[in-house]
Formats: structure tokens, sequence, C-alpha cells
């Protein structure tokens, strides 16, 4: 079984963002970190691996700048077996539908049995392009999962829905987003960062997949939102209560 | 040019954000509703009064229903139309695969939409809601996926509109998948969505049952709804439907009383639009803090105990 885990590469969120004041495209640093969300991806990758042995290889694909690994590097420290990337100049800033037909012709050219992705990215979070990638794979979408297992040749999961979760059932190949409850993802060890840095990475251009990028979208003007104002901050001791009592009576709620 | 709204059932009728869709998109003509799920005139009657002027119906029964309804709309939908669909899981399913179908671009976190001159612009606000960004399409059609609320739900006057029912195509493969069993998580008190007043409850409150209790307690006492961040759901203290947040959902409630939460940036973008905001957090460094009108520094389980003790004896 073939199982592909879709990460992507994000600057890290706990630092500022910067913009590019002409093309208004998040700056992607040199190191760039893997997005958080991707980890359960790789998590409920490698426990499908686990369970069905030998004969099960997990490859990571990326779209990102070759330039910056060091997000790769990590979900290969936690056992991912090989990873592609796309690395290509004309694919800055893609949108989500082109971000998804350069995966669909990495994933064709490569062979999968189970894409996995995040419901949405922590930075861009269109939220949209792993059903695109289902389509353009031709393969069923089996989104928001929060429990996933595998019986033979179907996946099975529980799909969050607005007022609870549906069980959902569908026959591999498919395309599977996972939301963050799903697993907990383990860290690398020292053997597996060491390990990492001997596992191939293989890169590939548009022209290698023969995809053309086309962008349907362009960025009319980014301005800043003013910030709400922060209100009183007050010390408990002991009467913090009477404050806000205070303030529910301002509102006319009690 | 013909508006497409995305509306899916649910519990009968139809999605709360259908309604919203529909009450933005009325004013710029016809509106025809894409509906999946198996319909009635109550809901039909409903969508009828929000502004929809056509309704194509599928019933795509127990299968997953994603697939086929993104076929069957892309064949409906014209190069100079838009589809707006909500942030509902199965609208953003059928949203990224029509978009892939029809080879478009998606706009997706809108928080506006203007159609003035010959684009379909779109504002979102990124980087956690401290920066809007108007986007505009270059190529039609358009498919716009808007966020929770940014426009309120307002009953006009339409007429039932006629209703055409659409067969669920065949998409082979793309369409294998199928929901063997559904299940509704019950919560007590009232809708977290539409409640006017929300009690939100973070890790800080240290656990389920005893430790969550006074969150559930408070938000008896005002009549609130009670909600959760992804941390407190992922550790299942409470139900997924109660998380809020990026993936959760999006309140606006006159008031939001957060206790124990950190404000992480995917929590405040579905409460941040909250009238009055509450905060009581140990830590005076809370990001939390600054967005709330009040922020109370101390421990939830001194502070919240107290406040219940003073509204029981009022
Ligand atoms: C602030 C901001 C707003 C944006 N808004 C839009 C928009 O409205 N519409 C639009 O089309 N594009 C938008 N983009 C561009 C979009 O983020 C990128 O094209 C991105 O590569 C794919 O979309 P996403 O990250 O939003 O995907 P999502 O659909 O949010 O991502 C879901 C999952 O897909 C996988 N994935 C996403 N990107 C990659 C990748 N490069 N390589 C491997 N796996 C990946 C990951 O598993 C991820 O968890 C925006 C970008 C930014 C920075
Ligand atoms: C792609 C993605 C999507 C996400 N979507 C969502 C989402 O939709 N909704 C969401 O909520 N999160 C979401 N998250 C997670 C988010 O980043 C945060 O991890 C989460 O919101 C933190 O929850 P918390 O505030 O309960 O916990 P923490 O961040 O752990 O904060 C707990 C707080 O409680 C305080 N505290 C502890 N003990 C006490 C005490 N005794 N008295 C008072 N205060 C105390 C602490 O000081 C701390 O500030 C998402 C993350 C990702 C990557």
């Amino acid at each position: 079984m073939k199982i592909a885990v879709c990460v992507k590469q994000i600057p890290d969120p706990a630092a500022p963002y910067d913009l590019d004041p002409d093309s208004h495209f998040v700056v992607r640093p040199n190191d760039q970190v893997l997005d958080d969300t991707d980890r359960y991806g790789v998590e409920v990758g490698l426990q499908l691996v686990e369970q069905v042995g030998e004969e099960a290889t997990l490859t990571l694909v990326s779209m990102s700048p070759a330039g910056s690994l060091q997000g790769i590097r990590q979900a290969l420290a936690m056992g991912a077996d090989r990873a592609i990337v796309i690395d290509d100049e004309t694919l800055r800033g893609a949108d989500a539908l082109t971000t998804a037909k350069v995966l669909a012709a990495a994933l064709q050219e490569d062979g999968f049995d189970l894409v996995i992705a995040g419901t949405e990215s922590t930075d861009g979070y269109a939220g949209v392009m792993p059903q695109q990638l289902a389509e353009l794979l031709g393969v069923p979408s089996m989104s928001f999962a929060r429990k996933v297992d595998r019986d033979g040749d179907t996946l099975r999961i529980e799909r969050q829905t607005e007022d609870g979760y549906a069980v959902v059932e569908a026959p591999f190949p498919a395309v599977l987003t996972v939301t963050s409850g799903v697993v907990e993802p383990r860290y690398p060890n020292f053997k597996g960062i060491m390990q990492a840095k001997k596992k191939p990475i293989e890169t590939r251009s548009c022209a290698d997949l023969g995809v053309v990028p086309e962008v349907q979208q362009v960025i009319q003007s980014v301005e800043p939102i003013p910030a709400r104002q922060a209100g009183e901050v007050v010390e408990d001791e002991g009467e913090g209560y009477l404050k806000i009592i205070e303030k529910l009576e301002e509102a006319k709620v009690i | 040019m013909t508006t497409w709204v995305f509306c899916e059932e649910q519990n009968g009728a139809p999605s709360a954000s259908s309604l919203e869709l529909l009450t933005k998109a009325r004013s710029w003509g016809d509106v025809a509703v894409f509906y999946v799920g198996a319909g009635s005139d109550e809901a039909f009657a409903a969508l009828g009064e929000y502004g929809a002027t056509t309704i194509h119906q599928l019933d795509a029964g127990d299968a997953l229903p994603a697939a086929v309804a993104a076929a069957a709309m892309s064949d409906l939908v014209a190069a100079d139309d838009i589809a707006l669909f909500g942030m509902g899981y199965t609208a953003r399913d059928v949203a990224g695969r029509l978009s892939a179908r029809l080879g478009c671009t998606v706009l997706s976190n809108a928080t506006d939409i203007d159609l003035g001159g010959d684009q379909v612009r779109v504002s979102n606000e990124i980087l956690g809601g401290t920066t809007r960004v108007i986007t505009a399409a270059t190529e039609g059609p358009v498919v716009v996926v808007v966020r929770p609320k940014v426009f309120a739900a307002e009953a006009g006057e339409g007429a039932i509109p006629p209703v055409t029912t659409v067969a669920v195509p065949d998409v082979g493969h793309a369409g294998a998948g199928t929901v063997l069993e559904r299940h509704v998580e019950e919560s007590e008190g009232p809708d977290l969505e539409a409640a006017a007043i929300v009690v939100g409850g973070g890790r800080g409150m240290g656990g389920a049952d005893d430790k969550w209790e006074p969150v559930a307690k408070l938000a008896g006492l005002l009549g609130a709804a009670v909600g959760a961040t992804r941390a407190v759901v992922d550790a299942g203290w409470v139900p997924y439907s109660l998380q809020i947040g990026q993936t959760g959902k999006t309140v606006k409630p006159d008031v939001y009383i957060a206790c124990g939460i950190s404000g992480a940036m995917q929590h405040l973008v579905g409460m941040k639009d909250s009238g009055l905001i509450v905060a009581i957090n140990k830590d005076a460094e809370a990001p939390i803090f600054s967005i709330a009108d009040l922020g109370v520094v101390g421990d939830v389980h001194k502070v919240v105990p107290a406040l219940i003790e003073a509204l029981e004896a009022r």
C-alpha cells in the first residue's frame, strides 16, 4: 500500500509574517517549518503503515521552495520514507487550485492508494485544496476525519458534522483529510533525526510534471485592520467577579 | 449573470449559512439555489422567502454527496456566474471539487463581496484578523467561500420558487463514499451559533466533569450557550460540536465570557466580533486580554465560582 501525505512548509507562525509590498504575497523565509496541522496527517500515515506492515510505504509530497527543507526533514524524522518536493519559480503566488494541480500530477506519476492532508493550512487556510486534489485524482474525499480505521481495501472514518459526526466508508484509492484530534503526533527521536538526513528527497519542476501554472486571482489591496481596543485588565484579589457583574449589568444581560 | 447559493440540508432545514448568503445575493438579481438533501415544502418556502428564484435539488441519499453535487453543479454554472458557499463541511467539499471541475479559482474566507465594476472582489482577513486583503478573480466563473455570520440573514418576501430535481450523476469511483451512520451529539441549552451569551471554556479549566462544571453552571445561570477551544474538544472534555474558531463554529454573541482560554489566533477568528468580551486567565500576558473589554487576571476556579455565587444570590 502506497500512502502519500501532503505536507506544507510555512514560515514559523510564532514569528511575525511579512508581506511583499509589491506582490502582497507572504514573504517565505529560508527556514520554513512543518505546518503543525500536517504532523497529524504524518502520524495517521505512519500508524496505517505500521498496521499494514512491510509492504506499505509513506511518501511526503510538498509544493515548496527546495531551498528550505527543514519542515520536510521534520516529517521525515517522524518516520516517513521519502519526499517529493515540487519547486518552480513560476509557482510563487500559486492559488489552491494550482497547488492541487501540481500535487495531483506528482501523485499520479508516483502512484498512490491513499493521500492524506490537513483540513486547512495554518498560513493560507483556504481549506479546499484537498477536495480539489480529490476531484483531479477522481477519488472520494474522505474529509474532516476525527477517527480513521482501515479494514482491508476499505477506509472508514468518523467525519465531523455540524451537530456531531457521521461514520463514512469508501474503498481505496481516496483522499483523507484529518483534524487535529485524530491522533497524538509523535516527536522525532534522535535516531529518526539522524536517519532523516539520509532519506531521499526528490525534486520536480512544473515542466517535469507537465503543469503550466495559471493563477486566476490577484490581490488588489492590503490594509491593516484597526485592532479591537483592549479594555480594562484587573488583577483578581477576590473581588474580580464584582467587575464582571458590573460589566454584565452595563450590557443589560443580568 | 446568475448567482448560485449552495445549500446543504441540516435537520430537514436549509443551512444557516445559505440563508445568510441568499440575503446578500438577492440584491444582485436572480439567485439559484443548489440544494443537497431530501427537501420539503417548508425548506423550499424558506429559501424563497430569503431570495431564491429557482431551486435545483439533488438528493444523494446515503452517498457522501460532494462528488455528485459538484458534478451536477458544474453542468449548471455558466462562465459569468458566481457560486457562493458557506464554510460548512459539505459546502467546503463541494466548493473545492466544483472549482477543480470548472478549472476556476476559489476565493476563500470571504468577509465581504463586491460586484461593482466588471470583477468579483472579495475581502478577507488574514494574519489572525490583523490585515484586510481584497482579492479579485480574473476569470469566471468564480467560486467564493464565505465566513459564517458576515451577512445577517433577513427574511424577504419571495414566494416558493420552482424546484427542479437534479438526477444523481454517475461519477464512478469519485462518488464511492457512503454514509453508514449519523450521530447527533446532544448539547444542553441554547444553540451555540444563535445564543446571545456564550461562555467559552479553555484548557485552563483543567479537565472535564467537576473541573468543567463552573463553565456549564455559569452558562446555565445566564441562559448562555457553552463553547470551547479546540484543545478542550481534542481532550474529549466536551463534544466537537462546541468548538469555536477557525475549524469550528463562528459566534457573534452580545457577550462572550472566556474562561481559561489563551486566545490563539485560530480561536479568536471564531469569536472576536462578539459584543462584550470578558476574559478570565491567570496569565496576565495571555493574548485573549488584547481583545477583551474586561480582563480578570486570576484563577478560573476562584473567579468563576465567586461569580456563580453572586449571580445565584440575586
Ligand atoms: C493569507 C493567504 C490567503 C490565501 N487565500 C487564498 C484563497 O482564498 N484562495 C486560494 O486559492 N489560495 C489562497 N492562498 C494561497 C494558498 O494558501 C496556497 O496556494 C496554498 O499552497 C494552498 O492552499 P492552502 O494552504 O490555503 O490549502 P488548504 O486547503 O488550507 O490546506 C489543506 C491541506 O492541504 C495540504 N497542502 C496545502 N498546501 C500545500 C502545499 N503547498 N504542499 C503540500 N501540501 C499542501 C496540507 O496538507 C494542508 O494541511 C492564500 C495564501 C495566503 C498566504
Ligand atoms: C489549523 C489549526 C486550526 C485550529 N483551529 C482551532 C479552532 O477552530 N478553535 C480553537 O479554539 N483552536 C484552534 N486551533 C488550536 C489553537 O491554535 C490553540 O491551540 C487552542 O485554541 C488553545 O486552546 P486553549 O486556549 O484552551 O489552551 P491553551 O492555549 O493551553 O491555553 C490555556 C490558558 O489557560 C490559562 N490557565 C491555565 N490554568 C488556569 C487557571 N487555573 N485559571 C485561569 N487561567 C488558567 C493559561 O494561562 C492559558 O492561557 C487550531 C490550530 C491549528 C493549527
